[in-house]
């Protein structure tokens, strides 16, 4: 077999985030590169894993790359395609979901995400498509991986919004917030970006895991809009395999309309 | 002993869409009915408030008609491709054009605009669930407020119910007499149409009683709710219904370019919805191979059996 040309930033992004699923059964699957990464993992570390999307399918198995959150390829096949109220309240509510995915046009140090406007809410300099099932999946998905792309504009010192809550204001308030308010889940745990994986300390804010091979500790700084934590030694990410580049090339997006 | 309800989309929309209603037209991803949504715009209603999960390209293009006054929604884009430019121009006060007004909005998360069908449909006065917590939407949404549970005090939030003044579901089959089977994405269609004063219900294909009969289960909605039916074969385009044609995302994508610019999408809307007398005339505007193009190999389900007890 040939060896594969080295993997793009989006691919390892993919590769990243398919390894933070390593093990996990029920994943709450979003469109684009998340639902690429759950495909990899599916197919390489977590073979068992069962694909719920918001559409309302549960035990996916896709045939095609879907380009919405709803399309027909997720239904046939499906263990269970059910509707919308129960999807909410019987499988995410009802504690069903180990992991979650969330994106946004903004987050901050505590992994709190904005996905609703950009300015003021009123008069918004930029409408964005808002909620959706963020901010439900926020609180009840048992951990939430993050998938973002680094930038000022995206990795702020304070969101224009609040639409799905993390880390709110720190650990220690966020973990009695979500005693006292019954939430399911445990918040945030990982955030994957082109340039490397960052985790979230005790006290809840955000720090560098790994470094992408290819990134430097300046790309990370310069594009992240606080002083984002480094730890004294910290891993290289792990280089995608030939045979994850092969599926994710081969298999999962084979137009590179996502990855390439 | 039954009556039928089987009338064309002109008729349903003329009896039971007025101006300043409160519509719905449900389907998430799947069985969007744009044939309706299409109707209303060359029936030119007004000051219509649009309610929807998900308002995709229909809304977008009822806004961009002048049909809407208001929104109530959940999540606000163009699935898998990004953002819905008529509906942005005017929610955005920079993009205003001259003499436009800014829409009013009222927004929730998913699970919430589900609530507040649900509520409606079951005469709540509320529907409780556990998002919200320690997000924006509720300082933004005062509609979205707590409620205390009468068993240990806990608090979670509470959304309102919604009682639209139509729903307009699309659905594969139903018999004249409105009785609604659907399979694939259910997404609220049950719950919207069971909250709403009238149900329009548009199907694919019109079936006899037995056949609906024969599979009692795939019945989303019965005639007891439905006030009309209209047959509309690729009613849902470009939406897709599940084993019948596939979703358009070409079109999809095209939308975002068209919709940028504000006469590009009125020239649109002038070509493909008041150039058009009808569904039939849009669908033979295309021709039909396109469609042809859209259609999936089958894939059938088994079948069940329910028995014979008599």
């Amino acid at each position: 077999m040939s060896a594969q040309r080295p993997a793009s930033k989006s691919e390892l992004m993919v590769v990243a985030s398919a390894h933070a699923l390593t093990g996990k059964r029920v994943c709450f699957v979003g469109v684009g590169l998340p639902n690429i990464a759950v495909n990899l993992a599916k197919r390489t570390v977590a073979p068992e894993m069962e694909l719920v999307y918001e559409a309302g399918v549960f035990g996916a198995n896709p045939a095609r790359l879907p380009l919405s959150i709803g399309d027909p390829t997720i239904v046939t096949g499906s263990t269970a395609t059910v509707s919308m109220h129960d999807l909410f309240g019987l499988y995410l509510q009802g504690g069903r979901i180990d992991v979650g995915f969330l994106g946004g046009a903004q987050i901050d140090r505590f992994g709190n995400l904005n996905t609703t406007v950009i300015g003021d809410y009123a008069a918004p300099k930029t409408r964005l498509p808002g909620s959706g099932g963020a901010c439900e999946i926020a609180i009840n998905a048992k951990e939430i991986l993050v998938i973002m792309r680094q930038s000022t504009r995206s990795f702020v010192k304070e969101l224009d919004f609040r639409t799905s809550p993390g880390n709110l204001g720190g650990a220690v308030a966020a973990a009695k917030t979500r005693a006292a308010q019954g939430w399911g889940g445990s918040g945030p745990s990982g955030v994957i970006t082109d340039l490397g994986v960052y985790g979230f300390d005790d006290d809840g804010e955000m720090a560098l895991r790994s470094l992408h091979p290819g990134a430097t500790l300046d790309q990370v700084r310069a594009s992240i809009g606080w002083e984002i934590r480094i730890p004294q030694s910290f891993p290289a990410t792990p280089t995608p395999t030939d045979e994850e580049l092969r599926l994710i090339r081969e298999e999962l997006d084979p137009t590179g309309a996502y990855v390439s | 002993m039954s009556t039928s309800k089987l009338v064309d989309m002109r008729t349903a929309i003329a009896a039971h869409v007025h101006d300043g209603d409160t519509v719905a037209i449900e389907g998430f991803t799947h069985c969007i009915s744009f044939a309706a949504g299409h109707e209303i715009i060359r029936q030119r209603r007004r000051n219509l408030t649009l309610a929807r999960m998900t308002p995709d390209l229909v809304y977008d293009q009822m806004v961009a008609a002048g049909c809407a006054k208001k929104l109530i929604f959940s999540w606000l884009g163009n699935p898998g491709v990004g953002s819905l430019h008529a509906i942005r121009r005017r929610t955005e006060p920079a993009a205003l054009a001259p003499g436009e007004s800014l829409l009013e909005i009222e927004e929730y998360s998913h699970h919430g605009m589900v609530g507040r069908y649900v509520a409606g449909a079951h005469r709540l006065p509320f529907y409780p669930l556990r998002s919200y917590s320690e997000s924006d939407l509720p300082k933004v949404n005062p509609l979205i407020r707590t409620v205390q549970s009468p068993f240990g005090g806990e608090e979670v939030y509470a959304v309102p119910p919604l009682n639209p003044d139509v729903t307009i579901i699309h659905a594969q089959r139903a018999d004249a007499e409105g009785n609604v089977q659907m399979w694939g994405l259910l997404g609220c269609q049950k719950e919207a149409a069971f909250a709403a004063k009238h149900v329009i219900a548009v199907v694919e294909e019109i079936v006899p009683t037995s056949v609906i009969r024969a599979d009692p289960n795939r019945t989303i909605a019965p005639g007891l709710i439905v006030s009309a039916v209209v047959c509309e074969p690729f009613g849902a385009h470009p939406s897709y219904v599940q084993g019948s044609y596939d979703r358009d995302n070409a079109f999809y994508r095209e939308w975002d370019t068209i919709s940028r610019d504000a006469a590009a999408t009125e020239a649109w809307l002038q070509e493909w919805v008041y150039g058009v007398k009808d569904r039939a005339a849009y669908v033979a505007k295309f021709g039909g191979d396109y469609f042809k193009g859209l259609t999936p190999t089958s894939a059938p389900s088994g079948s069940v059996d329910y028995g014979d007890y008599r």
